[in-house]
């Protein structure tokens, strides 16, 4: 009985929080804990996150994606804090591919109710989409959701292990379980002043009952949470030691690369690989069918030949060009329809009455790249029918999913070693680069292949943040309050990301990502509407580091700053105005206003003009606020600083929360100052960094980060700091230069230095 | 070909116009070196030829005419770690940390060569590393305060 409860505690008592009447029992039901088998090694396991061995060590799994977020600390520290061990000495792991590891919080932000809406109606949808999380059982680092999830999973795990511990420590003494303590790895008698370690407990703690309850740490006692810890994972990668994808080194490894037809998903009709087959080190060409790989006893020579080969390739199934692509998408706007995210009032008839005074603009967004530092890559072997991938990745049970489907497998005959990812944002959220490694390593009799792509095949082959095109309305009533319309068309990722993934099915109802950052703001308007259109079209679209966010709260904010200067109102106190029933709204606004000295003159000294702009946005639950000051200068726009206040609710590890949001920012203004895809003949024109620039270090602005915690729900961190920082910085071009720029990236209007 | 690598001699059978890089990874097998963009728009796969910092995925083999030295050796034998990657880990710079070996390397000549180094100074030599994390706040006081480290030793 012990042991089946070992394994059963933590599912079950997130059962018990995310529980509802359908499906209940089947939802209860435990996925096995994928960690026994190292039962064996020596190590004791308590549950899918902790593993102690009679040294002392201890071993927690982090069960999502460290992709720079941070997350393998600030596991670590949920873990540590309540097991009471020493967080500088624990080992961390990445977790395998299981479906334990479930996340919950990702597929409640999908959900469609505003963050701000705690509505039974909302509170019920948000835990069965929990339920569906199990279901679907998707194991998967995204919508900056990982310490949200695991903030009770990994806590309570590392709770249950300390119970047991002391009750081990209490049979051991013959004493009441009540009467122990635990100090930083031991148990402690308090009463008779002796002390036994947790190595020489683990084995007979193994054995004892899982509690029933856990009482948690009360936060005021917290040790490591709520204060910035050192990142467990620098040392590592301060030495170049920290193994990312491309570093897996495997006995008898081979190297390779792959072309696919640049006309995403077309087909290779044709191919000449004789020139390549000549080069000293090239083992194979593999027809791919969609295009081919390179097999060599080295990356570059894998590169060099797969230069010589000529391939003939179909065309693509999509518009050719980027203006034809973009009037698909103002065809879709034209055509009307789509569906309301937030109707309030009527929007649309209070601007039509005013006649001659309502005002309007149309916005557009480009197709983005992720462009990530590490390209895309993975190594895969295949052994007596089996499948072993290694890769950095955001999605293992896809990448398992994926497999069965294609190979014919069980799941239990892939197994995926996940490493650290040189960057994610969304694209190693697909499995298309671990299922062509798979593939690759299918046609190699056994041996393991690394399929690392060039720059340019990664640019070329995203899943790209959708265009989009916004048309806006407003007009301005008495007391400055306005009433708008905005209207967005763009592809679906969700629908785009879901059609990929095999055995998924696409969430019912509209794709809501097409109007995150519209609808979802919490300004409460007596007259609103957000109108979502989507287009259809094969281009591959995924999730960008906040996917609708990254895009429509350029419309939205600078387009409240168009409403604020057509009416004479300051942007920046137009906002507090409008956001007053939403208290963690107007504490980020007012923290930027003291910030950033806003209203107080600027000095144009040695430049043309300098300007501010503000802008809001609330996403993946934390509310932030920014303030960009720009200069005019001989050589272009120079931006000088950048003031964000964000309301995490809790925040856990501050220093870390101010990293996250610093990346942010950069990653935002990086895309706002002149990333662009475009496509001519079917392909995507830019290739590499001369062509798809980001910020550099003689660009980057000085970040003062403000964290506040008063919102209370526990917002993410990854993605919240990208959305503010493209319509500050428009705002504040236009504060400064008088130029209101309405198409991104900015640079086709204005020169940045 | 014999080229000396962090203090060692080491035999490289491969094509001269390998670039380095490669050399390095697929067959010397030292990884801390990163392949990013492979025409020296990046950084990520920045080394020293006697000092020098240089991007080894241009870098051909047999146009390596120096000593070459990479992340790995910049940790001394006793573990002890280098003042820039003390002022790293002080500072907390790493996100991701793929692009990292690659700012390190030519944060190490810059301090080499300039031991009180300006913002333009930074400007100038660290621009030609991409880190699509945005962690070049903390790279600017890291290495602001490993210059400081280097004028109190």
């Amino acid at each position: 009985m012990g042991k089946l409860l070992r394994r059963t505690f933590l599912i079950g008592s997130a059962a018990v929080a995310g529980g509802v009447a359908v499906g209940f029992y089947m939802y209860k039901t435990p996925y096995p804990n994928p960690l026994t088998g190292d039962a064996d090694k020596g190590e004791s396991v308590f549950n899918p996150f902790v593993k102690i061995a009679a040294d002392n060590s201890v071993t927690i799994i982090v069960p999502r994606a460290e992709m720079g977020q941070g997350v393998v600390t600030t596991m670590a520290a949920l873990v540590a804090e309540e097991l009471d061990v020493e967080l500088a000495d624990v080992k961390t792991e990445f977790a395998p591919a299981a479906n334990v590891y479930y996340n919950r919080a990702m597929l409640e932000e999908g959900a469609p109710f505003q963050v701000f809406d705690n509505s039974f109606i909302a509170e019920m949808t948000r835990d069965i989409q929990g339920v569906v999380a199990k279901f679907l059982a998707m194991q998967a680092t995204g919508g900056s959701s990982s310490t949200i999830d695991a903030f009770d999973r990994m806590r309570t795990s590392g709770a249950a292990a300390r119970a047991m511990l002391i009750g081990a420590a209490a049979d051991k003494w013959q004493v009441a379980a009540a009467s122990l303590k635990t100090e930083n790895g031991k148990v402690v008698d308090p009463a008779l002043g002796r002390n036994i370690a947790y190595g020489e407990l683990v084995t007979a703690a193994a054995e004892q009952e899982v509690p029933e309850t856990i009482t948690l740490k009360d936060p005021a006692d917290w040790r490591y949470l709520g204060k910035s810890q050192p990142r467990l994972d620098m040392a590592a990668k301060v030495t170049g030691k920290a193994g990312f994808g491309v570093d897996v080194r495997l006995p008898d490894m081979l190297f390779a690369t792959v072309r696919m037809n640049p006309r995403q998903g077309a087909k290779m009709t044709g191919m000449d690989a004789s020139a390549a087959e000549k080069i000293t080190g090239v083992i194979k060409v593999i027809n791919l069918g969609t295009g081919y790989a390179v097999v060599a006893d080295n990356t570059w020579t894998a590169f060099k030949a797969a230069d010589l080969v000529t391939p003939e390739w179909a065309k693509a199934t999509y518009p050719a060009t980027t203006d034809a692509v973009f009037a698909s998408i103002d065809a879709a706007l034209k055509a009307g329809g789509g569906f309301n995210m937030r109707d309030e009032g009527d929007a649309p008839d209070a601007i039509a009455a005013a006649s001659g005074k309502a005002i309007s603009a149309r916005y557009t967004a480009p197709y983005l790249a992720h462009a990530t530092m590490e390209p895309m890559n993975a190594t895969a072997q295949w052994t007596d029918g089996k499948l072993s991938v290694w890769c950095g990745n955001q999605a293992p049970t896809s990448i398992v999913t994926q497999a069965a489907s294609m190979f014919g497998l069980s799941a239990d005959e892939i197994s995926v070693h996940s490493t650290y990812l040189g960057g994610g944002f969304g694209r190693r959220f697909e499995t298309d680069f671990s299922m062509l490694a798979a593939r690759v390593a299918k046609e190699m009799d056994g041996k393991p292949v690394q399929v690392t792509w060039t720059r340019e095949e990664d640019m070329r082959h995203d899943m790209y943040r959708p265009g989009a095109i916004c048309e806006a309305a407003a007009v301005v009533d008495g007391q400055g309050v306005p009433s708008v319309v905005f209207r967005v068309a763009s592809q679906s990722p969700i629908a785009s990301t879901f059609g990929r993934l095999a055995g998924a099915i696409t969430p019912p109802g509209n794709d809501k990502t097409i109007v995150d950052g519209l609808w979802d703001q919490p300004y409460a308007l007596a007259n609103y509407r957000a109108t979502g259109i989507e287009v259809d079209m094969d281009i591959p679209v995924g999730f960008w580091r906040s996917v609708g966010h990254s895009h429509n709260p350029f419309f939205h904010e600078c387009f409240m700053d168009e409403i604020a200067h057509s009416s004479g109102q300051d942007p920046l106190e137009m906002r507090l105005k409008l956001m007053q029933p939403y208290p963690a709204a107007v504490g980020t606004v007012q923290a930027v206003k003291d910030m950033s000295g806003w209203g107080t003159p600027l000095s144009a000294d040695g430049v043309k003009s300098r300007g501010r702009g503000v802008a809001f946005c609330l996403s993946f639950g934390t509310w932030v606020a920014q303030v960009v000051q720009v200069a005019d200068t001989d050589d272009g726009i120079r931006i000088e600083k950048v003031w964000c206040a964000a309301d995490f609710g809790t925040a856990l590890d501050p220093k870390n929360l101010e990293a996250q949001m610093m990346s942010g920012i950069v990653f935002g203004l990086s895309s706002a100052m002149g990333q662009e895809i475009t496509f001519a003949d079917g392909a995507v024109e830019q290739g590499n960094f001369d062509s798809y620039d980001a910020m550099r270090m003689n660009q980057t602005p000085d970040i003062q980060v403000r964290v506040l915690q008063t919102s209370g729900k526990m917002g993410g961190a990854g993605e919240p700091g990208t959305p503010p920082s493209l319509p500050a910085l428009a705002n504040a071009i236009f504060a400064a230069t008088g130029k209101r720029i309405r198409q991104l990236p900015l640079s086709k209007e204005i020169t940045f230095v | 070909m014999d080229i000396k690598i962090n203090g060692k001699m080491v035999s490289i059978e491969a094509d001269p116009e390998m670039p380095l890089l490669w050399a390095l990874r697929d067959i010397a097998g030292l990884t801390g070196t990163k392949f990013g963009c492979g025409i020296a728009m990046c950084g990520a796969c920045t080394v020293l030829i006697d000092g020098e910092p240089v991007r080894s995925c241009s870098t051909a083999l047999e146009d390596v005419s120096g000593e070459v030295t990479t992340v790995e050796a910049l940790e001394g034998e006793d573990g002890a770690l280098h003042v820039v990657q003390d002022a790293w880990i002080e500072q907390q710079v790493a996100q991701c940390g793929y692009c990292q070996s690659g700012q390190i390397m030519s944060a190490v000549a810059l301090l080499a060569n300039n031991s009180t180094p300006t913002d333009a100074d930074i400007d100038e030599a660290m621009s030609g590393n991409l880190c699509r994390c945005g962690t070049y706040p903390r790279i600017r006081a890291a290495i602001h305060s490993a210059a400081k480290k280097l004028a109190e030793a």
